[in-house]
């Protein structure tokens, strides 16, 4: 089961899906308020904390009972496996956490380095906020043109231009001010840590910190560069998460 | 190079042209490639896969204030970015280059080497080899201090425009709340419900009812609409109302309160802008002997109310002949008598129930009308004033926004006594 992160939908998985599909039940889908899900079931209330998102997942995996899964969260998504992991560690055959972070704001008083200040998730809000005209309805099938492949910008173009304001804003403020420090202990489950090399929102000082504090689990670097390694680096990270889900079947 | 080829044909006009101006035209010509990619008047940069800087321009390290060597392999393109940039870069930016190959037009802040910041407008694309794979990054950088000042003020503007529209509305409810009895009397014997339908939230509607002691052991109650919308059908239906109760107290006969309103609203608005409402004005008396109430109900071009009888049948009460309120200087007033015995109930209503579109979509032809409504208090009946308040409030729920004008509901019912349901 992959889970993608803030700011976009499940086509980040496209490129690693083909390599996994081969051998495993891949499951995708989007967050509410994102992608194509259904924005009326979205709710300030519901999703102003991670504790929303975290129902979600466990009524996924009991809707859909396909016994315990591999759960592969990118980044704020890692968290949610953490959280749902420790409520129900019976759903999760094991957890993939693909460039986590379980708190991006500095701490001074543990000397816990997360690399952001709150004013730096201010200024975040910010550009999603400039950019809010860039992405307007009319914009859209300008900048989502793809004339080479047309599905791939249908694709985009909804998910993207569906992207409410103020949902993006809420979303934002639950990626980037949640502490899950606490939770990292409370995991259970078979878990493999996979940071990037080089990766300005989650620096390998952070995913040292999730490997030290998960009981069991493993840290893997891979060589990709950015917060996306399914994206710059698909093979690299599907190989990964193959090996890992292969070897707690 | 078309101008050379037809000096050379010998045309008319480069016969006449002066030769040193054709001249400087060929110098402008040969503005070299490299020279227009250091000093254009926007910014490029070429960046690996990674954002590692490889190439930039002059008029961006100007921009700036960096040598090249600052920058070239050293640094890469989000280092430039504001550290809320640099998130959106990651979060949005770079995930659609690479599921797209380019994008467009992002507003983003670039640090220069004192600190300073530079709105700027980026274009991204990715140069892809024969094979397909990509190679580099490409990217455009425009200076965006105007265009960024004109949409914080856009940005600004739509915040202000929010605010207002949230205080209208508080306004508006408020406003509307004043028009309506906070609560109905409780009148003794009689069971009562009411409603109103609120169509717009951004604007007062019209319609007005209210039920109220008299002189002892008689009641008044009067429902209706003033034409129009806002502000001024406001100020109509605050008069109306007023009027109608302080008219009610100097002479209680239906026709006299609704001739003294006539009175009023035609006096207050003859001019240009003419205001008129349709009502309908009751008097109810216990009728001791028989059980129930006696009421007399009368109609200045009032949708006829609708009686739902103890026995299963339904009827309007029609009112033929009554004209609007406030139009004519003698606007006749039709009255009717009812016999409202035990278990019957009366509704009245204004058209915004039966005018409601109940097509697929709103703003249809097709609307509710008053055979529906009488079928469907035909269906009702024998009822009660709160079930039938709820069963109509239902019944415009599954207009949605087919009901597109405000709808007061205000029902009376009259209870079988209690010892005569032991009988």
């Amino acid at each position: 089961m992959l889970a993608h992160g803030f700011g976009c939908d499940q086509s980040m998985w496209r490129l690693v899906v083909p390599a996994l599909e081969r051998d495993f039940t891949v499951v995708l889908f989007d967050h509410v308020g994102a992608g194509n899900s259904d924005l009326s079931a979205w709710s300030r209330e519901r999703y102003s904390t991670l504790n929303g998102y975290v129902d979600d997942l466990l009524a996924l995996c009991r809707e859909l009972a396909l016994g315990p899964v591999t759960f592969v969260g990118h980044s704020v998504s890692a968290m949610m496996g953490v959280v749902a992991a420790a409520r129900e560690p019976e759903a999760f055959a094991g957890l993939v956490l693909l460039a986590p972070s379980p708190c991006f704001i500095d701490d001074p008083e543990t000397g816990y380095r997360g690399g952001f200040s709150a004013e730096d998730i201010e200024e975040l809000l910010e550009s999603l906020e400039a950019n809010y005209l860039g992405w307007s309805g009319a914009m859209a099938p300008v900048i989502m043109g793809n004339p080479e492949r047309p599905e791939l910008g249908e694709e985009l173009t909804n998910s993207f231009c569906r992207t409410d304001p103020d949902i993006a804003r809420v979303f934002a403020r639950v990626t980037f001010l949640s502490d899950n420090r606490a939770d990292l202990a409370e995991v259970g489950v078979p878990t493999l840590v996979a940071q990037c090399s080089t990766d300005a929102i989650a620096p390998r000082e952070v995913g040292a910190f999730v490997h030290a504090r998960i009981p069991g689990s493993r840290l893997v670097t891979l060589n990709a560069t950015g917060h996306c390694p399914q994206l710059s680096a698909p093979e690299e990270t599907a190989a990964a998460i193959a090996a890992f889900a292969g070897g707690t079947r | 190079m078309c101008e050379t080829n037809d000096e050379e044909g010998g045309g008319p006009e480069g016969d006449e042209g002066p030769v040193d101006e054709q001249a400087q035209f060929s110098a402008l010509l040969e503005d070299s490639a490299e020279d227009l990619y250091e000093h254009a008047p926007c910014g490029y940069l070429s960046t690996q896969l990674d954002g590692r800087i490889a190439k930039i321009n002059t008029t961006l390290l100007d921009w700036l204030g960096y040598q090249r060597e600052d920058l070239v392999g050293r640094k890469h393109f989000s280092d430039l970015l504001t550290v809320g940039g640099r998130l959106y870069h990651e979060t949005h930016f770079a995930p659609l280059l690479r599921m797209q190959g380019e994008i467009n037009g992002i507003a983003l802040e670039l640090k220069a080497a004192d600190g300073a910041r530079l709105p700027v407008l980026v274009t991204s694309t990715v140069k892809t080899g024969s094979d397909g794979q990509p190679l580099l990054i490409r990217t455009t950088v425009f200076d965006a201090r105007d265009r960024r000042a004109y949409e914080t003020e856009l940005l600004r503007a739509r915040r202000e425009a929010d605010q207002e529209r949230d205080r209208l509305q508080v306004l508006a409810t408020t406003l509307q709340q004043t028009l309506l009895p906070p609560a109905l009397v409780d009148v003794p014997g009689l069971d009562v419900a009411a409603h109103y339908h609120i169509a717009s939230v951004d604007q007062v509607g019209g319609d007005f009812y209210d039920l109220f002691p008299l002189a002892a052991g008689t009641w008044g109650l009067f429902l209706g609409d003033v034409c129009g919308k806002g502000a001024a059908a406001a100020a109509i239906t605050s008069l109306a109302r007023y009027t109608l109760r302080a008219a009610a107290v100097y002479d209680p006969d239906p026709v006299a309160v609704l001739g003294n309103l006539n009175t009023v609203l035609n006096h207050e608005y003859n001019g240009d802008d003419p205001r008129f409402c349709t009502v309908v004005f009751g008097l109810l008396t216990p009728d001791p002997d028989r059980g129930g109430f006696h009421i007399t109900l009368a109609s200045g071009g009032h949708p006829p109310a609708l009686l739902m009888r103890a026995d299963g049948t339904a009827d309007f009460l029609p009112t033929p002949g009554g004209q609007l309120i406030g139009v004519l200087r003698d606007a006749h007033i039709a009255t009717t008598t009812v016999h409202l015995v035990p278990g019957d109930t009366l509704l009245l209503h204004t058209d915004g129930l039966t005018e409601a579109h109940t097509g697929p979509t709103a703003g249809g032809d097709d609307r509710y009308g008053d055979d529906a409504l009488l079928d469907f208090g035909r269906a009702l009946a024998p009822t009660t004033a709160s079930s039938t308040i709820s069963a109509v409030r239902d019944l415009l729920d599954t207009f949605g926004s087919g009901v597109e004008d405000d709808t007061a509901l205000l029902a009376i019912h009259a209870p079988q006594p209690p010892s005569e349901e032991q009988q």
